[in-house]
């Protein structure tokens, strides 16, 4: 009684054979001890040349091998599967040792009374000192220019998925994006000569670092929050609309909530574009030792810049860097956090 | 609360394209009107100019005339949100508002106007509706579930308890049933017999049985070519319509042989 099996018909085939599933991984392994094999006859072997003769050789064998026992075809999808995992590999490595070597060098001075003493009457080699005016600042100051950016971008975002049409919305767009690659140096430059014709060349304060950044945050903001305002559906408008709401209170209640999770992942990519910028701070809010809480009146520390000149200095300032870059680094992960706790928040509710 | 629609001499442009012409008819109140015929003869244009969806196109414009109980739906000082809200519409696609819950979408109209209204009353508007479009009994016990957690027929019902939950006067359904499965379809259109005591009913749809199951008077578009406008062919009772009709362009739609 064989007739709950099939005899061999059409969809059975002789030739079809396939790599057990831990082909890739036996032929990673073997290239690797191989290319280590063939370094240490040649030369001496050191990681990067390994690692370096060993994908090549991966790829080489896994293809041939492929292709004479799976076919042309699945040859191809394994190297291309190959390519893709390898560039994604490649792109990974400045990244994770970036934030190992922040990490290592950065933890030497990081500690809680790093951040929470400042930089009044350290100087010379003296190990004491902090950055806690530098946080201050520098959560200031990113506050301050998305406080002004992020209506504006709102708005205009608004205004060119919802009312614009014809020349004027093309201009702004056209001006969005030049607006985008401005340097963060012309940037500082417009915010120092703009305070300076109002409030006379010895002004210093937050405020003109936050109108800098803000200048440079503004189009990241209507890019983003445009995206997600094309993305809600029109039927949902068109609902709306059906029921006798009018449009400003469609786009308020419909639009933006419906794209509210999406347009707080752009701001919070916005903010970490411009919290780490140094050089239009450097011109504008410049750098000093204590705290300073008045965003109008005064020079500020922030981290990028307090980074930047303990560098300068040298001796325990290079830690003193580190330190502040990790905790760059520390805050905008942190941002980052809450921005995907409120996004979450708000995303549309699917099904289950 | 429903109320009779007049159309004469209506036409309807995209930019300068006229893509609906010459429409002249009648929509009685608490009736079914079904308007039928080939794709892209005008007929959703034609039943978005009634309650002025169309002018979210932009170009879209219309001359003739609409009278809603003798008063001029396009007159200088209507307000087209006034008109949406006496004329409600359900469209193709099932389209709850994915950030709002069963109950919120039930009270979308009240909640979008920032209508103050107290608890009990949105609660009694809410299962109110949800009878009125036979989801309650579904649904009852999962009110605060979100409304894309349905599926897509009792998400066409929500839809419907979403536009009569505003208490509209008449109800515009663009092919409510296209997307749906004939087990929903036959829930909407035993839901569309019970309304049509209540509301004045205008359904587009493809579905020739549909028409003639739930529809008293039947109107028939046709266009002439691609770029000519959709026209008005006849429109009548719906038995007469599909007995006999006047035109031998409608016998040979109704009958399949062509479109």
């Amino acid at each position: 009684m064989t007739a709950d099996v099939a005899p061999a018909g059409l969809l059975a085939d002789a030739t079809y054979r396939r790599l057990p599933s831990w082909a890739p991984w036996g032929f990673a392994g073997g290239a690797l001890v191989l290319a280590f094999l063939v370094l240490l006859v040649a030369a001496t072997p050191g990681v990067p040349g390994v690692v370096a003769l060993g994908a090549a050789l991966y790829v080489l064998s896994l293809s041939i091998t492929s292709r004479i026992v799976e076919g042309p075809r699945r040859a191809a999808d394994r190297l291309a599967t190959t390519l893709v995992t390898g560039s994604f590999l490649l792109a990974l490595i400045p990244l994770v040792s970036l934030l190992l070597l922040v990490l290592t060098r950065g933890s030497t001075s990081f500690s809680w009374a790093f951040l929470t003493t400042d930089m009044v009457g350290i100087f010379g080699d003296m190990t004491d000192g902090g950055i806690q005016h530098a946080i201050v600042g520098t959560l200031m100051v990113t506050l301050a220019a998305a406080v002004i950016s992020v209506p504006i971008g709102l708005l205009t975002a608004i205004y060119l998925v919802e009312y614009g049409r014809g020349p004027l919305a093309r201009a702004i767009t056209f001006l969005v994006d030049v607006m985008t690659g401005i340097p963060s140096i012309v940037a500082g430059l417009f915010a120092f000569a703009l305070f300076t014709l109002i409030f006379g060349p010895a002004y210093r304060a937050g405020v003109m670092g936050a109108v800098a950044l803000a200048l440079l945050m503004t189009p990241v903001v209507i890019r983003s929050v445009e995206e997600m305002l094309r993305l809600v559906p029109n039927e949902l408008r068109e609902a709306s609309y059906a029921l006798g709401v009018p449009k400003w209170l469609t786009i308020v209640k419909v639009v933006l909530r419906t794209a509210a999770a999406g347009i707080v992942t752009g701001v919070m990519l916005a903010v970490a574009r411009v919290i780490g910028e140094t050089a239009p701070l450097l011109l504008t809010v410049g750098l000093v030792t204590q705290v300073n809480w008045d965003l109008f009146d005064g020079r500020m520390a922030t981290l990028p810049v307090f980074a930047y000149r303990q560098y300068e200095q040298g001796g325990t300032g290079i830690d003193r860097a580190w330190a502040a870059a990790l905790t760059l680094i520390l805050i905008v992960m942190l941002l980052n956090l809450v921005a995907r706790l409120v996004s979450r928040w708000f995303a549309p509710k699917g099904a289950r | 609360m429903s109320k009779r629609i007049d159309v004469s001499d209506l036409d309807v442009f995209y930019g300068d394209f006229l893509a609906v012409e010459g429409v002249n008819m009648t929509i009685d109140a608490r009736q079914a009107t079904a308007l039928i015929g080939p794709s892209g003869c005008g007929k959703s244009t034609f039943l978005r100019t009634l309650n002025r969806m169309h002018e979210v196109i932009p170009g879209a414009r219309v001359q003739g005339k609409a009278l809603m109980d003798g008063q001029d739906l396009y007159g200088t000082d209507v307000d087209p949100v006034t008109v949406r809200r006496q004329i409600g519409m359900v469209f193709q696609r099932p389209n709850p508002f994915p950030t709002m819950s069963i109950s919120d979408n039930v009270l979308a109209g009240v909640r979008l106007n920032n209508r103050r209204m107290s608890k009990g009353d949105q609660q009694d508007l809410v299962e109110q509706s949800l009878r009125g479009a036979n989801l309650w009994n579904e649904v009852k016990d999962r009110l605060a579930r979100p409304g894309s957690s349905l599926s897509g027929g009792q998400q066409q019902r929500l839809c419907i308890a979403r536009a009569i939950a505003v208490k509209p006067q008449v109800l515009l359904m663009d092919e409510p049933c296209s997307a749906l499965d004939p087990i929903s379809t036959l829930a909407i259109e035993d839901l569309i017999a019970e309304l049509k005591s209540d509301y004045t009913i205008v359904i587009v749809t493809h579905n020739m049985q549909q028409a003639a199951r739930v529809s008293d008077r039947t109107a028939f578009f046709n266009i002439a070519g691609t770029g000519k406008p959709g026209k008005l062919i006849e429109m009548d009772d719906t038995a007469t319509m599909f007995s006999s009709p006047r035109e031998q362009a409608t016998e040979d739609y109704i009958s399949g042989r062509f479109g």
